[in-house]
C-alpha cells in the first residue's frame, strides 16, 4: 500500500485534474452531424452554429505553443505571453514596493505612537475599503500616464495591508523585549532596529503577502481599464478576438504567477520567522 | 544608613481611581538602604508591590513620591549601570544564546571590536557554562539554560546593582538548586551589589546577607530588616546544619504566615521604622517580641 500521505495526496490531485479535463474534452464535442449539410450551412462554410468553450486538447496545444516562445514581440496587439506578463509583474513589484517604503516606515510611526495612531486611524478607515479602480479616473487625470497610473492604483492597494499589519505588530512587541531595550540604554533608532523590526518582521511579512496577493488581482483588471499591454489587457484582447482558448490559457497563467510570487514572500517570511 | 551605596527614601506608589472612587495605595514609606556588595532579598505575599519597587529601582515604572539615590544620585529612567534579570528570562527569541550575551555587551561597550565583544560574551556563557550551547536560540534551551543565558547577559555587562525578579520562580525545584549555587559562585567572584525577590524562604537564607520583609498590601511597607548571619561560603548541603538556620527560617515562615498580615499599614497611619533583627543570636522567643511590636503599631 501506498504509506505516504504526500504521495497519496498527489495522485488524487492528478486523478482529479485528469476526470475534470476528461469531463470537459466530452461535453464539448461538436455532436455529429446525422444528416446532410443544408444548403445554407453549405454557404456558411460548414461552420457550427453555436460557439463552444474550446476542449482542453485546444488550451494545452496552444499552451505549448506560446510557451515554446513566449517573448515574440509582432507588433501592439500581438505579443508573447511572456512580455505580457513581464509588463503587469513590472507594475506590481513597482507598486508594491513604492507601497512598502511608505507603508512600513508610516506603520512603525502609527505602531509606537498612540497619538499618531489616534490622529491617522479615521483616514486610513475611510481610504481603505475604497476600491484600488476608483482611484483610476483621478490617477489618470493628476499624472496624464495610463502606465504610471496602472502603477499608482497598486500602490493604493498594497499600501494598506502593510501598513496595518505593520502598526499591528509593532504595537503588540512584547512588552519584555522594550524593556530589555531600555535597562540596555539603547537610542530609539537602535531599539527599532534591534529589537521591534525583528520583532514586528513576521507580522510585517504577512502584511507583504496580503498586499501583492491583492495587487496581483487588481493588476488584471486596471490593465483592462488602462490597455496596451499587461496580461489584463492580454486577457481582454483575446475575448475581442474571440480567442477563447487564449482567454482560458492566460487564466492559467495570472493563476500560475500568482501563486509564484507568493511562494516568494512566503520564503523570505521564514527568513524571518522566530519562535518564542 | 544615611551613605548607603544604594538608598531608598519615603517611596510610595499610588493609583488613582476612577469615576472620583478612592485610589489604591499599594506601598508607601519605603526606606532602605543596601551597602556596596551586599546581597539582599525581599519576600512578601502577591500584590504587595515587591515587582513595582524592582521597577522603580530598574527605572521601568514610576514611584508617586520618594526617591531612590544610588551612589549619590538620583535614579531616573533606565540605565546600564543597574542590570535587570526577569522572571521570564526576556531573552530576545531571534538571536542565539552568544547574541543575547553580546546585544547586552555591545549596549555597553558600544566601541568595543567584534572580537573582543566575542570573547568577553563567551566568558560569561562559559560561566554559567553554557559554552557548548551558544549558537542555540533560546526556544531550542530549557527554561533553566535560558535563565542561564540571562543571568549571563547581565552580569556580562557589570552593571553597579543588579536586580532580579524572582529569577528562579518559573524553574522546577533540580533545577533551581544548581542555578543558585551557580548564581553564589558568580556573585562571590563579582561581588555585585544585588537586590533580588523572591517567594522561597529557603533561597533567600542560602543567597542573601540581609532579607526585607514586607507586609501585605494595600499599604504595604517593609516591616523588618532580617540579617542572615549564616558564615558564607554556603551551600544547599551544609547550609541546613548551621545552628542558626531554623531560627532564621522559622522567623521568615512565621512572617509570612501570620505577622505579614498582622503588621499591614492601613490609610493615614503615622511611620513605623523598620525594626532590624537577627533571629540567629536572639535569645528570646521571635513571635513575643513580634505580638509586643504589633499592639504597639496598631
Amino acid at each position: 500500500m501506498l504509506k505516504s500521505l504526500n504521495t497519496r495526496a498527489a495522485l488524487l490531485s492528478v486523478g482529479l485534474l485528469m476526470l475534470t479535463l476528461g469531463v470537459w474534452e466530452v461535453s464539448v464535442q461538436v455532436p455529429e452531424k446525422k444528416e446532410a449539410m443544408s444548403e445554407y450551412e453549405m454557404l456558411m462554410g460548414g461552420a457550427d452554429q453555436e460557439a463552444r468553450v474550446p476542449p482542453p486538447s485546444d488550451i494545452i496545444s496552444l499552451a505549448l505553443e506560446e510557451l515554446g516562445d513566449p517573448f515574440y514581440d509582432a507588433g501592439p496587439n500581438d505579443k508573447g505571453i511572456g512580455i505580457q506578463l513581464g509588463y503587469s509583474i513590472y507594475r506590481v513589484i513597482a507598486g508594491f514596493l513604492a507601497a512598502a517604503a511608505i507603508a512600513i516606515p508610516i506603520g512603525f510611526v502609527v505602531g509606537m505612537s498612540p497619538l499618531m495612531y489616534k490622529a491617522l486611524n479615521p483616514f486610513i478607515q475611510v481610504l481603505r475599503p475604497i476600491s484600488p479602480l476608483a482611484w483610476m479616473p483621478l490617477a489618470l487625470f493628476v499624472i496624464k500616464d495610463s502606465e504610471a497610473s496602472a502603477i499608482f492604483v497598486i500602490f493604493i492597494c498594497s499600501i494598506w495591508p502593510m501598513l496595518i499589519n505593520t502598526a499591528f505588530g509593532v504595537a503588540n512587541v512584547r512588552m519584555d523585549w522594550v524593556n530589555v531595550a531600555r535597562t540596555h540604554e539603547l537610542s530609539p533608532m537602535r531599539t527599532a532596529l534591534t529589537v521591534i523590526l525583528p520583532a514586528a518582521a513576521p507580522t510585517i511579512l504577512t502584511g507583504m503577502r496580503i498586499s501583492i496577493g491583492i495587487a496581483w488581482l487588481v493588476i488584471v483588471a486596471a490593465e483592462m481599464l488602462v490597455g496596451g499591454t499587461g496580461i489584463g489587457y492580454y486577457v481582454w484582447n483575446e475575448w475581442n478576438n474571440l480567442d477563447l482558448a487564449s482567454v482560458i490559457f492566460s487564466i492559467l497563467m495570472i493563476g500560475l504567477v500568482g501563486m509564484l510570487l507568493d511562494l516568494m514572500l512566503s520564503a523570505a517570511s521564514r527568513f524571518v520567522q522566530y519562535q518564542e | 544608613m544615611s551613605h548607603a551605596f544604594l538608598e531608598i527614601e519615603g517611596l510610595s506608589k499610588r493609583y488613582l481611581a476612577a469615576n472620583h472612587g478612592e485610589g489604591l495605595t499599594v506601598f508607601e514609606h519605603i526606606n532602605f538602604g543596601i551597602e556596596k556588595g551586599e546581597f539582599v532579598c525581599v519576600i512578601g505575599h502577591s500584590g504587595c508591590g515587591k515587582s513595582t519597587i524592582l521597577n522603580v529601582l530598574a527605572g521601568l515604572d514610576d514611584a508617586s513620591d520618594g526617591v531612590v539615590i544610588m551612589n549619590g544620585k538620583e535614579v531616573a529612567g533606565p540605565s546600564l549601570d543597574r542590570g535587570v534579570i526577569f522572571q521570564n528570562y526576556s531573552l530576545l527569541p531571534w538571536l542565539s544564546a552568544m547574541k543575547n550575551v553580546a546585544f547586552g555587551v555591545q549596549a555597553r561597550w558600544p566601541t568595543w571590536s567584534k572580537d573582543k565583544l566575542h570573547e568577553h560574551s563567551l566568558k560569561y556563557l562559559d560561566l554559567v557554562g553554557l559554552k557548548d550551547a551558544a549558537h542555540r536560540k533560546p526556544s531550542e534551551l530549557s527554561g533553566g539554560m535560558r535563565q542561564r543565558v540571562s543571568i549571563a547577559r547581565a552580569f556580562a555587562t557589570q552593571p553597579q546593582l543588579l536586580l532580579m525578579d524572582e529569577p528562579f520562580g518559573a524553574l522546577d525545584a533540580l533545577t533551581r538548586g544548581v542555578i543558585q549555587e551557580e548564581l553564589i559562585k558568580i556573585w562571590s567572584e563579582s561581588k555585585q551589589t544585588v537586590f533580588m525577590i523572591t517567594h522561597d524562604v529557603d533561597e533567600a537564607i542560602l543567597l542573601s546577607d540581609r532579607v526585607l520583609l514586607m507586609t501585605n498590601g494595600p499599604y504595604a511597607r517593609i516591616a523588618e530588616s532580617v540579617k542572615i548571619s549564616i558564615p558564607r561560603p554556603r551551600n544547599r548541603n551544609s547550609i541546613i546544619h548551621d545552628p542558626g538556620y531554623y531560627k532564621i527560617r522559622n522567623h521568615l515562615v512565621d512572617f509570612l504566615v501570620s505577622r505579614s498580615k498582622e503588621l499591614s499599614g492601613a490609610a493615614g497611619e503615622e511611620v513605623r521604622e523598620t525594626t532590624f533583627v537577627d533571629p540567629a543570636i536572639e535569645d528570646d522567643d521571635p513571635l513575643e517580641t513580634d505580638k509586643a511590636l504589633a499592639k504597639t503599631g496598631s
